[in-house]
């Protein structure tokens, strides 16, 4: 079983148009990989808006403990603010509480308190769920505004995809990674077979591309780049592909910037199922069947 | 006045607006400065190109066990939450990428055995515009995990959060490193583009500003590319809509070259003032200074 994550440093560069569009094609009669598909993008999970799954089950998501200071036994001798070093600890007339969101869980003041006065709590940060959808199962999360450990959340996802590929016998688990490169991004790399990188021929995108390739490769992840809205800024494109060159980095080929696809977004559909003869569909294509060779390469 | 700008949704143009809204407002002569906490993807410095002089590695202090002291007896490994310590075999093993830098298990070491030792995450690179923007930027080193601490450290550099206005330039989501970039923020501007994409994520944003009792408002980039989605919601919520900036080629090549919003289209200078008017009027308690 293989592990494929679509990632681009940058957000917004189409990550989400083109996994949703690998999930139509690999769900299509004599694929080549039978997958299993999560969205690991749990800050803003919008690959179900696209695949309209119905959903299976629902779990909920404890992310972490933060300290709750229990006011009866506090005799505010200040210990836990001096020890705190996420300036999570709110003095107001005498009182000392903590604020929850600045609150990172370490627990220091817990044990530091001579009273006994804090504990921690446990807090349900988010949910996580499988679902069906027309294009294979679907795993997915929603991690509640302003909440920590959405990496945790992410490996969870991942796991579940995992499991379940196992379990069934199949090929391929489709990862619909975040933007960035920290936390929840590690998340999402790790166990990956392949990365595919959605750049940007952007002044930003470039920049952001540098630093996602950078971390495939600290991660020792083989990556691909596709260039997608390749004709808005020809230029930047041409960078990319001389970059790539130098590094010896596949470009596996070039989406053109194509009304098609915020249509299909509107109507919660995979671009390539939408309109299979549009330019963003036909190149989406040609980059998956890249993809899928690589990946057929890998299995021998 | 501290002005915060987040998306849900990465690629909104989020930098657009605050790139261009600190030269409206530097142009105006407010003393102004921007940050950029997006320290994952940090692009604010390709528009505004500052003259980066100033330089600061950041930190996360991590244990440092003495093994003539220790004695493997495993308090420090029980009262690290984040499993950055533990011990096999008699011995204590550290692992720098998980640690927070708590300082708990160097606080609870009954043989006073761990010292810490600062374990380098990122940098800060600073510098002045040519129009006279106070600028800072983190940037969070390959492969390490934590954006919090860059983000932290930032926003405590060098009087950057103290100019008369601050633009804070929030990476996109809606986790920890958000809520870092927006906290102590006086405003902040939602921006999103009106698909279903834009607006399951602003509907996710506008929960992290609630949950951080932060005044918010929307600004409509690309408009014309999809639906009356995010326009509905906001009408429903009660979010004002600031501003709307329409799908336009000319635009996208322009960001693409590294151009700010004013210089493709100078016409834009009014509608930043009018959104810096509005957000002057939505908060009538904020000091300017």
């Amino acid at each position: 079983m293989k592990q494929l994550v679509i990632l681009s440093g940058k957000g917004g560069t189409g990550k989400t148009s083109v996994a949703a569009s690998f999930a139509h094609l690999l769900s299509q009669q004599n694929t080549p990989f039978k997958t299993v598909i999560s969205d690991a993008d749990v800050d803003a999970a919008n690959l179900e808006l696209v695949l309209s799954p119905s959903s299976v089950s629902r779990e909920e998501f404890w992310g972490g403990s933060i300290a709750e200071i229990a006011p009866e036994d506090c005799t505010a001798c200040g210990i836990c603010a001096e020890v705190c070093r996420f300036d999570a600890v709110n003095i107001k007339e005498g009182i000392y509480s903590i604020d929850p969101i600045a609150c990172e869980g370490c627990a220091a003041c817990v044990y530091q308190c001579p009273e006994k006065a804090i504990q921690m709590k446990e807090e349900m940060a988010g949910e996580w769920y499988q679902s069906d959808s027309k294009y294979g199962p679907l795993f997915h999360a929603m991690l509640f505004p302003a909440q920590e450990n959405s990496g945790k959340l992410v490996t969870i996802v991942k796991q579940q995809a995992r499991l379940l590929a196992l379990d069934e016998a199949y090929d391929l688990v489709l990862v619909d990674g975040p933007p960035g490169i920290g936390c929840p991004v590690i998340s999402a790399v790790s166990g990956a077979d392949l990365a595919l990188i959605v750049a940007e021929p952007t002044a930003s995108g470039v920049h952001d591309m540098h630093r996602v390739l950078k971390t495939t490769a600290h991660f020792g992840v083989q990556a691909l780049v596709c260039i997608n809205k390749a004709d808005i800024y020809p230029q930047g494109t041409n960078e990319i592909e001389e970059f790539c060159q130098q590094e010896g980095i596949r470009v596996v080929g070039k989406i053109p910037y194509d009304t098609a696809v915020p249509e299909s977004i509107v109507l919660g559909k995979p671009v390539t199922e939408y309109q299979k003869e549009s330019a963003a569909s036909v190149s989406i294509r040609w980059v998956w069947e890249e993809v899928m060779k690589v990946l057929q390469e890998m299995e021998k | 006045m501290k002005i915060s700008i987040a998306s849900g949704k990465g690629g909104t143009g989020k930098t657009t607006i605050a790139t261009a809204f600190a030269q409206v407002l530097s142009r105006a002569k407010y003393s102004v400065s921007l940050l950029d906490c997006d320290v994952e993807a940090p692009n604010s410095h390709i528009f505004i190109k500052p003259e980066l002089n100033q330089f600061e590695d950041v930190n996360i202090w991590i244990p440092s066990v003495n093994a003539e002291l220790c004695n493997g007896c495993g308090r420090c490994a029980e009262v690290c939450q984040y499993h950055a310590i533990v011990v096999v075999g008699g011995q204590t093993l550290v692992f720098p990428e998980m640690c927070h830098g708590c300082g708990s298990c160097t606080l609870e070491c009954p043989e006073k055995a761990i010292t810490e030792i600062p374990n380098k995450i990122g940098q800060l690179e600073g510098g002045l515009s040519s129009e006279g923007i106070k600028f800072g930027h983190g940037i969070l080193d390959i492969g390490e995990p934590m954006a919090v601490p860059v983000i932290r450290t930032l926003k405590k550099w060098q009087g950057l959060n103290e100019e008369e206005i601050v633009i804070i330039d929030s990476p996109p989501g809606t986790s920890c490193p958000v809520v870092e970039s927006l906290r102590g923020t006086d405003y902040t501007i939602l921006v999103t583009e009106p698909t279903p994409f834009g607006l399951h994520d602003l509907r996710q944003a506008y929960g992290v500003t609630r949950e951080l009792g932060i005044p918010a408002g929307v600004i409509i980039n690309r408009d014309g590319i999809g639906d009356s989605g995010v326009e509905q919601y906001c009408k429903e919520e009660g979010l004002d809509i600031l501003m709307r900036i329409p799908i336009e080629r000319k635009i996208g090549q322009g960001i693409a070259r590294g151009k700010t919003l004013l210089e493709i289209n100078p016409e834009y200078e009014i509608p930043f003032q009018q959104l810096y008017l509005k957000i002057k009027d939505a908060l009538p308690g904020v000091d300017q200074i």
